[in-house]
């Protein structure tokens, strides 16, 4: 295998290893092994059907974080050309976290923004493991409101565990950072449309994902806290992150029953990352499709609907009495 | 001040109602604290603070602030709802809205059950009440976050309470003001729950875009989502003494940097050091001192002939 496996992938990981064995043994030429290698490949295909069709919301989580995940400038190089980026929030400095830029999508000039994680342990040094300083939220805030001038539309792709929780983020005012890029964001004159490509990582990922269309990719996960974190408030226990991952109904298709997201994307069979050009080619039909759509909105109707995508979440009663 | 008042026109009466507006959460503070300076209960604490041992009806006479050292203590929405606004003007906004079990949580304990429990502690629907109100005669709107409900944490209704409550003030041209105190996000309403801080968030921008002012009051605690919405978006931001405000909590932070945390971090004198809180105020200031804020707002704070502040030295 060359892919790490996950612990509920390991039956596929067996049979894959099986069918190659016996390829190697065709190719050594000792015999004919094609009627076992069909019922194999047959074996193969119904596992994966069941497995990826039935996935708990724990395991959705852990595809989400997958190490070999492909990450938003992995996304970016597929999708876009011309991708210019642009750094710093010219108050402090430039967060590796949130990459950012000029790019063009089949032609379309847009500003791409996306929080970044890193494939290594020095890439994930240099990128905080994805998770943003009060500086990337303030460079992201930035660029929107370059795009705003240039009258592009913004794409922003979200894979963050969080906003990240450090003495200097707390110094220089993340919740601020955070909170201004929330307010700012519903005054953007140009379309904002936003996907989660991974981790959700509540605040840290509202933060660029005040948006007029929010979708999830199929394995990603969107939450308010980490299934961990709900774990050991609630439960008092990290062991029931498993149960905390479905409480919180933080799989997209959970999502869009609610009514919080507008839609999810799909991902080749068994997650973004068994084959990244597939997976870009699916967010890129739909992010042209939304570019379409929403460049017939006037200004006015674009804020207008920004605001309603999220003022008109309800989910709350009024007493009788 | 009373030279002061005379000048203001006082409200409409249509948007003055008596103290019994509040009535229906089972209390009415003006009298309780009338009962209370009558017949001292003669009970005993010790402050968590300075273990001094000290009266529990000083205490709260002295505003839930330690007499011997200072300490706030957290104060009940209607007490502080008493503390800033005129006696008989609060006008309570959406009292009847009430959280549900969307996500039909299930955990240790369900959702139901936990809001059963903090209303029968509190007698509050939820963690804010909102409400139209003035101070000093200056009009205003009002939403202060009751942290004994749930810990204040942000659910659809606390978002929806302060939305309404800024659209309010939005719509009646009126400043705003939110005491806040949070300890982060519901988690038994998930993403609803996230989403709470951009529909705040959201309706702050209509209010700012209209010109119109919004003053913070961080009281302790105030973090996590609160403090990544509409805690950080004040015009000005004002803080009582000691509290704790922050976005990550100290033991997170602590187990993801193995950092050493500096002395004081995450309070209100912390945050004035770091640029953050605009004034940090005593509970006792804190009346005059809103007062003063929402005249300058408000353009009440005349100049007279000699060029001299009509209020001079009063509040002070």
């Amino acid at each position: 295998m060359s892919i790490a496996v996950l612990e509920f992938e390991k039956p596929l990981a067996e049979l894959e290893d099986r069918i190659d064995a016996i390829m190697r043994m065709d190719a050594a030429g000792s015999g004919d092994h094609s009627k076992e290698l069909r019922s194999l490949r047959r074996k193969l295909t119904a596992a994966k059907k069941t497995i990826y069709t039935n996935l708990t919301p724990w395991q959705r989580v852990q595809l989400a974080r997958h190490p070999f995940r492909p990450y938003s400038l992995d996304y970016i190089s597929r999708i876009c050309t011309d991708f210019m980026e642009f750094h710093g929030d010219r108050r402090f400095a430039d967060d590796p976290a949130i990459v950012g830029g000029f790019a063009r999508i089949d032609g379309i000039p847009v500003m791409m923004i996306g929080t970044q994680k890193g494939r290594n342990v020095k890439e994930n040094v240099f990128r905080n493991f994805g998770c943003p300083n009060p500086e990337g939220y303030r460079k992201a805030l930035r660029l929107m409101k370059v795009a705003e001038l240039a009258g592009l539309p913004i794409v922003t792709l979200i894979d963050t565990p969080g906003a990240y929780p450090g003495v200097g983020a707390e110094e220089r005012h993340i919740g601020e950072a955070i909170a201004v890029n929330l307010r700012e964001m519903f005054g953007l004159k140009v379309p904002v449309i936003s996907f989660v490509i991974g981790e959700g990582g509540s605040g840290g990922a509202l933060g660029l994902g005040v948006a007029n269309k929010v979708f999830l990719l199929e394995n990603s996960y969107y939450s308010i806290i980490t299934p961990e974190g709900c774990a050991a408030i609630l439960w008092k226990d990290r062991a029931y992150s498993e149960q905390a991952a479905a409480a919180l109904k933080l799989t997209a298709d959970e999502l869009l029953k609610l009514g919080l997201i507008d839609g999810v994307i799909p991902e080749p069979v068994g997650g973004a990352h068994h084959n990244y050009d597939k997976a870009a080619a699916y967010l890129k039909l739909e992010i042209l499709k939304q570019l379409e759509e929403l460049s017939s909105k006037s200004v006015d109707e674009l804020v207008e609907q920004r605001y309603h995508h999220f003022r008109d979440v309800k989910y709350y009663g009024e007493a009788k009495a | 001040m009373a030279a002061f008042v005379k000048k203001v026109k006082p409200l409409p009466t249509t948007s003055v109602v008596p103290v019994g507006v509040i009535a229906h959460h089972g209390i009415q503070k003006q009298s309780e604290v009338a009962k209370r300076k009558d017949i001292p209960q003669g009970l005993w604490e010790k402050c968590k603070n300075c273990n001094e041992l000290i009266f529990s009806s000083r205490k709260e006479e002295n505003l839930q602030v330690c007499p011997k050292c200072g300490y706030h203590y957290p104060m009940t929405a209607l007490e502080r709802i008493d503390l800033l606004t005129d006696l008989g003007s609060f006008q309570e906004l959406d009292p009847k809205l009430e959280s549900v079990d969307t996500l039909k949580f299930e955990g240790v304990s369900s959702y139901v059950d936990k809001l059963l429990a903090n209303h029968e502690k509190t007698g509050l629907r939820d963690a804010v009440i909102s409400g139209v109100t003035a101070i000093n005669f200056i009009p205003y709107v009002l939403a202060v976050m009751d942290f004994r409900f749930l810990g204040a944490s942000m659910g659809a209704v606390v978002g929806e309470k302060i939305t309404r409550a800024i659209e309010t003030a939005t719509a009646k041209k009126l400043p705003l003001v939110i005491v806040t105190a949070s300890g982060g996000a519901r988690m038994y309403e998930g993403l609803i729950s996230l989403m709470q801080m951009a529909k705040t968030s959201g309706a702050l921008y209509r209010h700012k875009e209209a010109g119109l002012p919004y003053i913070v009051i961080l009281t302790h605690p105030t973090t996590a989502g609160v403090t990544a919405s509409f805690a950080s978006l004040g015009d000005l931001i004002l803080a009582e003494p000691g509290a704790m405000v922050g976005f990550a909590g100290r033991r997170v932070i602590e187990a993801t940097t193995q950092a050493q945390l500096p002395d004081g971090f995450q309070t209100s004198e912390f945050l004035l050091q770091k640029g953050f809180v605009d004034r940090i105020v005593e509970r006792k200031n804190l009346r005059a001192e809103l007062t003063l804020c929402l005249e300058y707002f408000t353009k009440r704070c005349k100049v007279n002939k000699a060029g001299k502040s009509s209020r001079k030295q009063k509040t002070a």
